[in-house]
């Protein structure tokens, strides 16, 4: 039996189908069960149970005029559209709606990188380019800019800027809606909006001054459902001259509070890229005594660390610091941050890192010249899309939870210890220990992980992980620590934290919601933003 | 494999690409093509990233057939356009699923076509 839309029946669903065929072509929608697998949540931990959400449907417009009337069709019809770009937000949902019976807006044909700008430096592309097509049409051209692309690199910028995705280079570029400029997007009636100078016929402007005049709704687009993003600009890097490393390591572990204040000062200073923190005494976690120590309720002394550390001839944390920039800045970037931390700290050491001239050769891009183990994925680092992180994915894949804490060592600390003492009830490895190093994607702020693995052909191991995320939203946000980017089924319990005097933002996001999507078309639920029409059974 | 895993500076790669498809049969230059984007970032011969010996697929069919058979794709002459469907659009394991959207049943035909070729030379 086939997956209806909500409220509608057989010959209603049969009669949606043909209206969209009639706008798209035969070609491009899909209903039947083989078609509309691809579109169910490869790394759901719901899988074949009655909290899966599943699409009815998909529809695949060729442009942006097509998708206009697809939209047109899903009002007419009352029918909810789950638009996505690519359909690469594994761990997030992938494909899957918020809404079972949703048809999916699939707009991987709008496919085109309308320009990039070398001069000015700036992209407009469409929702189904991805990182290795933006990629490409960059070298291909011989132009002189850098993107920041996260990992995998078949996503889409414009989809990953929408679900506030994070790179690996520049602060001002590794934030990649914080690095978008100008959007143009369907709103639920079908009409066609631009943001910013887009807005302004015969502006020149619209991927340089993101806000033109008046109220900038760009970010209600953002993890957001108040209409399809049809093309989005995004600020590019010129491309470095010079790229190099260098590597810092801490003796005690209080350190690491003197050590994120320095490289606070360093990243919104410009001068670094982005930095990545470690614990060499990770490499300890397989001896039992010290797994024991670091996974410890309630969280190890700082005393017992020290001592673990000083026994092993370990320093208790590291930093691997990048620059980018003409070679001369570089190196005095390098020296400047070594010699700022080495004066400050007692006892830390530097290192030199890898340092050669962009666009890198094929045995620097293989990271064979890097004189120490590094965390950092070269690729990566030098915004150049590849899947090799795939190589991380376990069993059937895996959801995310990666709590928002703020940059200063207590709050790493109090995480540590809160997280890692919740996550102690779910037979998991330790996610968060007192070894655990926080992720400095974002360009401001730092997160941890919790991304669990998931099983198909084991739902028992996955109801305890769907149990385990829950668990872990519901505690971080006791201590103020929310998620950043969630699966359609954990939407709810992340917005839900988000509650101040009495969940005011999402009643004010809520009136705008009916205002502007009275049928609710558009996403229903996504963000746990829900139209008035499913908000008393949509809600989780 | 290695244009898409962009290991080298791509113009010359496309050069070498477009010189090497000039004999072929359209269906194994477009095989040739989608595998290239789709299938070879994770599938190819080459070295994985940051000193891996071998990209995530091809090192995940390495420990399933542990020598029994290729572990590289293009190196595979037993891929029917039927068996890539039933992968390309189930999944195996850490392998998501790929829609008709981005990858259409002409496209894994041919897929197939181009990896008769590339398994046989």
């Amino acid at each position: 039996m086939s997956i209806l839309p909500p409220d509608m029946d057989e010959a209603g669903f049969a009669a949606f189908l043909t209206d969209l065929r009639g706008a798209v072509g035969e070609d491009w929608v899909w209903s039947s069960e083989t078609d509309m697998f691809p579109y169910r949540d490869a790394f759901s931990p719901v899988w074949n149970t009655p909290e899966e959400i599943q699409a009815s449907s998909a529809v695949a417009p060729a442009d942006v005029a097509q998708v206009q009337e697809v939209v047109r069709i899903a009002r007419r019809h009352r029918v909810p559209l789950h638009p996505i770009s690519t359909g690469k937000n594994f761990g997030y949902g992938g494909a899957s709606p918020n809404v079972q019976g949703s048809a999916v807006l699939d707009l991987k044909r709008l496919d085109r990188v309308i320009e990039v700008n070398a001069e000015r430096n700036y992209c407009l592309v469409e929702p189904g380019v991805s990182y290795f097509d933006l990629y490409r049409h960059i070298q291909e051209r011989g132009l002189k800019v850098m993107i920041d692309c996260p990992d995998p690199g078949w996503g889409s910028p414009v989809g990953n800027a929408l679900d506030r995705g994070v790179g690996y280079t520049m602060p001002q570029f590794r934030d990649h809606f914080g690095a978008h400029c100008g959007m143009e997007v369907v709103l639920p009636d079908g009409e066609l909006m631009r943001t910013g100078m887009g807005a302004l016929p015969g502006a020149d402007s619209w991927q340089e001054y993101p806000y033109g005049f008046g109220p900038d709704p760009s970010g209600l687009f953002a993890q957001g459902n108040f209409g399809v993003v049809t093309k989005m600009g995004f600020r590019l890097m010129p491309q470095p001259e010079y790229y190099r490393t260098g590597l810092i390591r801490v003796p005690r572990r209080r350190d690491l509070i003197t050590l994120v204040s320095h490289v606070n000062y360093l990243s919104d200073s410009g001068m670094v890229s982005e930095v990545r923190f470690a614990s060499p005494l990770s490499a300890l976690l397989g001896n039992a005594d010290f797994y024991a120590l670091a996974t410890k309720l309630g969280g190890p002394t700082d005393a017992e660390m020290d001592a673990a550390a000083s026994a092993a001839g370990l320093h208790s944390w590291a930093i691997d610091l990048q620059f980018l920039g003409p070679a001369a800045a570089t190196l005095a970037q390098w020296e400047y941050a070594r010699d700022r931390i080495l004066s400050d700290i007692p006892g830390a050491e530097a290192l030199d890192g890898d340092h050669f001239a962009l666009p890198a050769t094929e045995v620097q891009l293989a990271n064979d010249t890097q004189p120490y183990p590094s965390a950092i994925r070269r690729k990566g680092a030098l915004g150049i899309p590849s899947l090799g992180i795939w190589e991380i994915v376990r069993d059937d894949g895996h959801v995310g939870f990666f709590p928002v804490l703020p940059r200063d060592g207590e709050a790493v600390f109090a995480m540590q210890r809160v997280l890692g003492d919740a996550q102690r009830q779910f037979p998991l490895p330790p996610y968060f220990s007192a070894v655990t190093a926080p992720l400095f994607w974002h360009s401001s702020t730092f997160q941890m992980v919790f991304a669990p693995s998931i099983r198909r052909s084991d739902p028992e191991h996955n109801a305890m992980v769907h149990r385990a995320m829950k668990h872990m939203v519901a505690v971080a946000a006791e201590h103020g620590w929310g998620d950043y980017r969630a699966a359609p089924i954990y939407q709810d319990d992340v917005a839900a934290t988000y509650s101040f005097n009495g969940g005011s933002l999402r009643k004010f996001l809520e009136a705008m919601k009916d205002a502007v999507d009275p049928d609710g078309i558009i996403a229903p639920g996504r963000g746990g933003v829900w139209p008035a029409r499913f908000r008393e059974d949509g809600r989780a | 494999m290695k244009w898409l895993a962009i290991s080298l500076p791509l113009p010359a790669l496309v050069l070498t690409v477009s010189v090497a498809a000039q004999d072929e049969n359209p269906q194994v230059a477009h095989g040739r093509q989608v595998f290239e984007r789709h299938c070879a970032p994770c599938h190819g011969r080459g070295p994985g990233d940051d000193r891996s010996p071998m990209l995530s697929g091809t090192a995940a069919l390495a420990e399933k057939y542990d020598g029994a058979r290729p572990a590289a794709l293009e190196d595979r002459s037993d891929l029917s356009a039927p068996v890539i469907t039933l992968f390309v659009r189930r999944g195996s394991g850490a392998m998501p699923f790929f829609r008709a959207s981005e990858l259409s049943d002409a496209d894994i035909a041919a897929i197939a076509a181009y990896l008769a070729e590339s398994s046989a030379s």
